[in-house]
């Protein structure tokens, strides 16, 4: 089963758990500012939201890269980047119409989510369920319960 | 490893910033944060230099833990010899700001001197520079200035610690807040970096923190201890849903409520400014309060407090900028405006709150010394007339304008800014000033929690409820529960608490994972982070030690046994009402037995073996 990140905004305290998680697992660092998903703190709404690549099927980031540095990942449905390809262009990162791509001045490369093959390091860590890893072609099934919860047509005894 | 091994030394007189290594003995002997900052501190300041000189120096510490993946790792301290008390001052903050600060590679920031101008300290990873603050954010509001700052730099991921105008404009009490709403609050830490000419430090870091010394074992005991905090009712779900404001019904109920400046022990508006009524719809825009819960770095409790001021309320029906969701009030807050001063208004305690944040004041100093007025208003030792207006209890209108005064350092405001003790001692009446060591009691009652009487007694920053917790024992039943009212065994309790949270502290975690957390599970996580031997013996005897530390500064700053007390209203007015009916404190008979278990002689002072056992 192909599984997608899902992310309920709802559920998100702006720990930034995930940020670490993410940096940890790619870079090996506790490092925010090298997350591959971000959390957006739209402070006086109240809310906070998790931001990442939604894994495009018709990525736009794969079909401009000049190098095909970007390709699928045909087990997880994740577009990867090859660091040992990528030249840095950031043609990837101006042809993302969500800005989930981006370049990493450190490594020269750009970086995006690649779903941790398989296993995502942010949904691990997310403590309130904000961040979850569930089947992609079902990812409304927690939405469309609760809205069937509060669906009431039984007539009352 | 976990440190960097690297701090900062600033030196505002000469305009100079200087990397300096961690002297890792001393990261040995005091872990980080509270305690290695107050071990540098002690080491380079003299005790009795006057707090708001240049001589005074100013640290801004984090601990091993902070900015890794440890529930609630991103704590930061503020340490100094405090404006208020005049005794050595930890001020600890959450937000964002300190694991910023690891993540840049800085351990520690050490503040000396005094600028010739108003400046800023901008740094970016191993970059520091002093930039200046005058047409640009000096006589700027919290928010401003951060706002400002981001905008200069054109770097919205910034993150900023400043002062607000209470700060620069010598309000005792004045606070350090960062990201916004987050608050190195208590002691007048924020009027120390005034009277450096300092606004602000602007943080941005991209290195991380990536020298844990065994990931495997750190990921192991930091994801068991994240599920004890799931698993707990407090950290799982009262204070997530609540915040600590779950506390305001409970301590009322048992008669531990501070109301109207310590009269009495109940306050009858309490539900009205309680948890459950920020949950409640309002009638006049059919909104609750709170607007949602909100974590401070890699905190998975997430207690904190986004609320949304009524509109139509008096205080802000022309003020469009306090109308969208901001910081809430906490128990503290809620009850410093509302119980200290009889006033059961949840819209105006929140526009207090708000103004508090805004212009960097403490709002437990600044609430508990409104209360001082109004008492002396009631007895008519303060006139109508030199206050500017009527100040009764109960009036919110008082109360805000009283606030709006001290932030701006208008009028009668200049003397509140001094605090409760001066503006009491001003005025003829020093005994109606509810604090210890000039520092004003926070929302326990000394009469009522006997062990809470001891540690407000013994607590080395003056009066404060998180030295040493004795409210999780006699009210919650944490670790166990005991009688209120008992005097026996409080003091040994006590040295136990005030020894661990010592350790909390200097770690880089937040004191309230102890609802849940044993000393084990921190130390599983610290063990794990940092090299050398960090067993559970060890860290109660850096706890000990830190805790030595501090009392030996403020002994050799002038303090005495006689100032380890309580207001006499505490020890002879008993409480009016409630379960604790008739009670006062007992701190006389307490006093003797904690200093025989902290091994201190009659005067209160560390003996020679206490002295040699610490490595003092």
């Amino acid at each position: 089963m192909l599984k997608s990140l899902y992310i309920n905004p709802e559920k998100c305290t702006g720990c930034l758990q995930c940020e670490m998680a993410c940096s940890y697992e790619h870079e090996g660092v506790f490092n925010i500012s090298k997350s591959r998903i971000k959390v957006f703190d739209f402070h006086h709404e109240g809310r906070k939201v998790p931001y990442t690549c939604t894994q495009c099927a018709e990525a736009w980031c794969l079909h401009a890269c000049p190098v095909e540095a970007i390709r699928l990942d045909a087990d997880t449905g994740a577009k990867m980047v090859y660091d040992n390809i990528c030249v840095g262009c950031k043609v990837c990162t101006i042809a993302c119409p969500f800005g989930t791509i981006n370049y990493n001045g450190d490594t020269g490369k750009v970086m995006k989510c690649d779903l941790c093959g398989g296993d995502p390091a942010c949904a691990n860590a997310c403590p309130t369920g904000a961040i979850t890893y569930v089947d992609a072609n079902w990812t409304g099934l927690d939405k469309m319960r609760m809205w069937a919860h509060k669906t009431d047509t039984q007539p009352r005894a | 490893m976990a440190w960097h091994r690297k701090i900062l030394r600033v030196n505002l007189t000469q305009g100079t910033c200087t990397a300096e290594p961690l002297n890792m003995e001393w990261a040995q002997q005091y872990l980080g944060q509270r305690g290695l900052a107050t071990k540098y501190f002690c080491e380079e300041v003299d005790p009795k230099v006057d707090p708001l000189s240049p001589e005074n120096k100013l640290i801004y510490a984090t601990g091993p833990l902070t900015g890794t993946m440890a529930s609630t790792g991103g704590r930061y301290s503020v340490v100094t010899k405090g404006a208020l008390t005049g005794a050595i001052a930890c001020s600890n903050s959450g937000g964002y700001f300190g694991a910023e600060l690891r993540f840049a590679g800085w351990d520690m920031i050490i503040f000396e001197g005094r600028s010739p101008q108003p400046v800023y300290l901008h740094i970016e990873d191993d970059k520091a520079e002093l930039l200046p603050a005058e047409n640009f954010i000096w006589g700027k509001s919290v928010w401003d200035t951060e706002a400002l700052i981001k905008q200069r730099h054109q770097d919205p991921l910034m993150r900023v610690s400043c002062i607000g105008k209470a700060g620069e404009n010598g309000v005792l009490f004045a606070a350090i807040v960062n990201d916004l709403h987050r608050a190195a609050g208590r002691s007048g830490v924020g009027a120390v970096m005034g009277s450096k000419n300092l606004k602000a430090v602007a943080v941005r870091g991209t290195k991380g923190v990536g020298n844990i010394h065994d990931p495997k074992a750190f990921f192991a005991a930091v994801n068991a201890a994240k599920k004890v905090l799931h698993d707990n009712p407090v950290t799982g779900q009262g204070l997530p849903k609540y915040g600590t404001q779950v506390l305001m019904n409970v301590i009322n109920e048992i008669g531990a409520s501070p109301t109207r400046n310590h009269r009495d022990v109940q306050f009858e508006g309490a539900s009205k400014i309680s948890a459950e009524a920020m949950h409640e719809k309002r009638p006049t825009d059919g909104k609750t309060h709170l607007v949602t819960n909100q974590a401070c770095f890699g905190c998975t409790i997430a207690c904190g407090r986004i609320s949304r001021i009524d509109e139509t309320h008096f205080s802000v029906r022309t003020s469009p900028q306090y109308w969208g969701a901001n910081g809430g009030l906490e128990y503290e807050a809620a009850w410093a405006f509302g119980n200290a001063n009889g006033v059961d208004d949840l819209e105006a305690l929140q526009f207090c709150n708000l103004l508090c944040n805004e212009h960097g004041i403490d709002p437990i100093s600044m609430g508990a010394t409104v209360g001082a007025v109004m008492e002396l208003y009631e007895i008519g030792a303060l006139s109508k007339e030199e206050i500017g207006f009527e100040a009764p209890f109960g009036s919110a209108e008082a109360l805000i304008k009283l606030v709006k005064m001290t932030a701006e350092g208008e009028g009668f405001g200049k003397i509140v800014g001094l605090g409760s003790k001066r503006l009491t001692e001003k005025y003829g009446h020093p005994e109606l000033s509810m604090s210890v060591k000039g520092q004003e009691f926070p929302a326990y009652d000394g009469r009522a929690l006997q062990g809470m009487g001891l540690e407000y007694a013994t607590s080395n920053r003056g009066a404060c409820h998180l030295r040493g917790y004795m409210v999780a024992s006699e009210v919650l039943g944490i670790p166990y529960k005991t009688d209120p009212q008992a005097t026996e065994g409080k003091p040994e309790l006590l040295k136990a608490f005030q020894d661990a949270t010592a350790v909390v502290d200097s770690s880089g975690l937040c004191v309230f994972t102890t609802f849940a957390w044993g000393l084990p599970d921190i130390q599983a996580q610290i063990q794990a982070a940092c090299e050398g031997d960090w067993s559970l013996e060890k860290l109660n005897l850096v706890g000990e030690r830190i805790w030595n530390l501090e009392r030996e500064f403020n002994l050799k700053a002038g303090f005495t046994a006689k100032d380890d007390t309580l207001p006499p209203r505490l020890l002879k007015e008993g409480c009016k009402t409630g379960p604790q009916k008739g009670a006062v404190s007992r701190i006389d008979i307490m006093m003797p037995k904690y200093y025989e278990v902290r091994g201190w002689d009659a005067n209160g002072v560390p003996t020679p073996e206490t002295r040699a056992r610490l490595g003092l």
